[in-house]
């Protein structure tokens, strides 16, 4: 009897390490945000500067969080005819089939490269495509990184949305069907109204992957430390200025960088939440 | 509701012309979504293959006059990514170390209790965390290893913030895959008078055991390619490192040092399709164990 309770206890105590980890990363990032905080107040979150000279430092977090909104809407954009596309094939229309499964995995492997390795392929492959078709600044900027990213995030919204589309009642489908509709009508009216929210939700969460993705888009983006003056111009997101400027980084500016950690931090979070929480409400 | 104009033979037909040409769409785009993994796996073989040899293993990368000077006379680059290889094998064999025991054992609590208030928080908790930027990680693990710890860039900073992205990953697979597992036979277990920590060690994990290796294994190959928060720990090294208080290398930091070198550029091809290997090995592989449990 003994043992049971300690088993017990140790089950409980390990569910305590998760909250500690949790609690402790809001903790330690905060703690390494106070320079940045004490120094610009919360006009850090809205000020559009960033600038390392010595004497002068003024850092504002306003060019990363608008270049992180702006690539991570694009790639949403782009993404979604792709992903529901995607989901179709293999929810619906071929469903159960070979055909399915092997494009399944596909689309769950898109997943499974690495970040740098689309860098990689982004830098190689698709910048000269887009510079032959006129792109300016060397074919980097906000367009660019919103492609790659884009792909990256296929998988997450056609794995969510696939498995809503197949749960969606037979007999539903099927009186739409004697009523004479078409498989589009069916699926326009009937398929995508009733898997709705959760088709919404996986595009929340992958909205959520899109914001904290750092290699591609660091090797993307273009660096520069501005709003982007276009769609096509360069910029930085959140992730990527931390990546590039934490090497030479301390004092005051490692502590904006961490200050731009915990925003982003927050961000994801509210968006994860978000998205589990329509699901959850789903049942 | 459009009524009988529905039914005539001319708005029959474009609705079903409609309808195949949307099938086609849908066909066009699925097959658009999947080329980037067809592209890149091409890309990755043809410029890398001709670098893979026993030397790309077992060597260390050559500085970056050598390689200039290999460059310069048409060969191949000398030396691989050696440091690269165990840099990445110690810092992912440390993170399972600490994430899969830890994630185990939390998923077992998920699932005996799967109501309780502490649950549903931890549940929650673990589900926000799967959603941090690896990026974050990175800072984390600066702050919590690098500066107090080992005070300098390390292998267990790197494995620390690889095992916090790990974790929750462990833990919901963990839960979902005891989900599925009888409760009889547990209960017939309890009933026999089998201690409880028996019952979970002897009982529900080998029963389990092939969803758990999945789980871990989907959850290594998520790490394996991790760049940006290695970036911010274990910094990287040139010659082969063991110490888990030293800088180390990884794979992907090597990718991203060769990247920057325009001597060593060349080699980023063959890293990427060794680390692509072994990342899409492991995926496929879990892939494999899950189909056949099923």
């Amino acid at each position: 009897m003994n043992s049971d309770k300690i088993t017990k206890a140790v089950l409980f105590a390990s569910s305590f390490v998760i909250l500690l980890i949790a609690g402790g990363m809001i903790f330690s990032l905060a703690g390494g945000a106070i320079p940045a905080i004490k120094a610009f107040g919360l006009k850090f979150i809205w000020a559009n500067t960033w600038n390392p000279t010595e004497g002068q430092e003024n850092y504002g977090a306003l060019p990363f969080i608008a270049g992180t909104i702006l690539t991570s809407i694009a790639a949403l954009l782009i993404s979604l005819p792709l992903s529901f596309s995607a989901s179709l094939f293999l929810g619906e229309y071929f469903r159960g089939t070979r055909l399915a499964r092997i494009l399944g995995t596909m689309v769950d492997l898109l997943a499974g490269i690495p970040s740098i390795v689309y860098g990689l392929w982004g830098f190689y492959v698709l910048r000269p495509m887009l510079i032959a078709v006129g792109l300016p600044n060397q074919g980097f900027g906000i367009f660019t990184a919103s492609i790659i990213l884009a792909i990256m995030i296929i998988p997450y919204a056609t794995s969510l949305s696939t498995e809503i589309i197949t749960m969606v009642p037979g007999e539903l489908k099927e009186a739409a069907y004697s009523l004479g509709a078409t498989r589009t009508e069916v699926i326009f009216s009937v398929i995508v109204p009733s898997a709705r929210s959760g088709i919404v939700a996986g595009y929340i969460l992958s909205f959520g992957r899109a914001l904290g993705e750092t290699m591609a888009v660091t090797m993307l983006i273009g660096n520069a430390n501005k709003i982007p003056d276009s769609f096509f111009g360069t910029g930085n997101t959140m992730a990527s200025v931390i990546a590039n400027q934490f090497g030479e980084a301390d004092g005051l500016k490692l502590s904006s960088l961490i200050a731009i950690g915990l925003l982003l931090f927050l961000m994801t979070g509210v968006i994860n939440s978000l998205g589990k929480f329509i699901i959850k409400k789903m049942g | 509701m459009e009524s009988l104009a529905n039914l005539s033979s001319k708005n029959l037909e474009r609705r079903n012309l409609k309808d195949r040409l949307f099938k086609g769409l849908v066909i066009f785009l699925s097959m658009l979504t999947i080329s980037p993994i067809v592209l890149i796996i091409y890309k990755l073989i043809e410029k890398g293959i001709r670098q893979i040899s026993f030397d790309f293993i077992l060597k260390t990368p050559p500085d970056t006059f050598q390689a200039m000077t290999a460059l310069s006379n048409g060969e191949l680059i000398p030396g691989g990514i050696a440091n690269g290889i165990t840099g990445t094998l110690l810092m992912v064999t440390l993170a399972s170390v600490i994430a899969i025991p830890v994630g185990v054992i939390t998923g077992i609590y998920l699932y005996e209790n799967p109501d309780k208030f502490m649950a549903n928080i931890t549940r929650n908790i673990s589900d926000i965390l799967q959603g941090v930027p690896s990026i974050v990680l990175g800072l984390i693990a600066y702050i919590w290893v690098v500066k107090p710890i080992t005070s300098g860039f390390s292998a267990l900073a790197g494995s620390v913030s690889l095992a916090i992205m790990m974790l929750p990953m462990i833990v919901r697979s963990t839960e979902e895959t005891l989900k599925m597992i009888p409760q009889s036979i547990k209960e017939a277990a309890l009933a026999l008078g089998v201690p409880y920590y028996k019952v979970l060690l002897r009982v529900l994990i080998p029963t389990g055991f092939s969803g758990l290796l999945t789980g871990i294994l989907l959850g290594i190959s998520r790490i394996l390619g991790e760049t940006a928060p290695l970036m911010l720990t274990a910094l990287g090294s040139s010659v082969i490192n063991l110490d888990i208080t030293k800088p180390t290398s990884a794979v992907p930091l090597l990718i991203w040092e060769f990247y920057n070198d325009p001597n060593m550029v060349d080699l980023i091809w063959s890293s990427s399709l060794l680390l692509m290997a072994m990342v899409l090995g492991l995926n496929l592989l879990s892939k494999r164990i899950a189909a056949r449990t099923k």
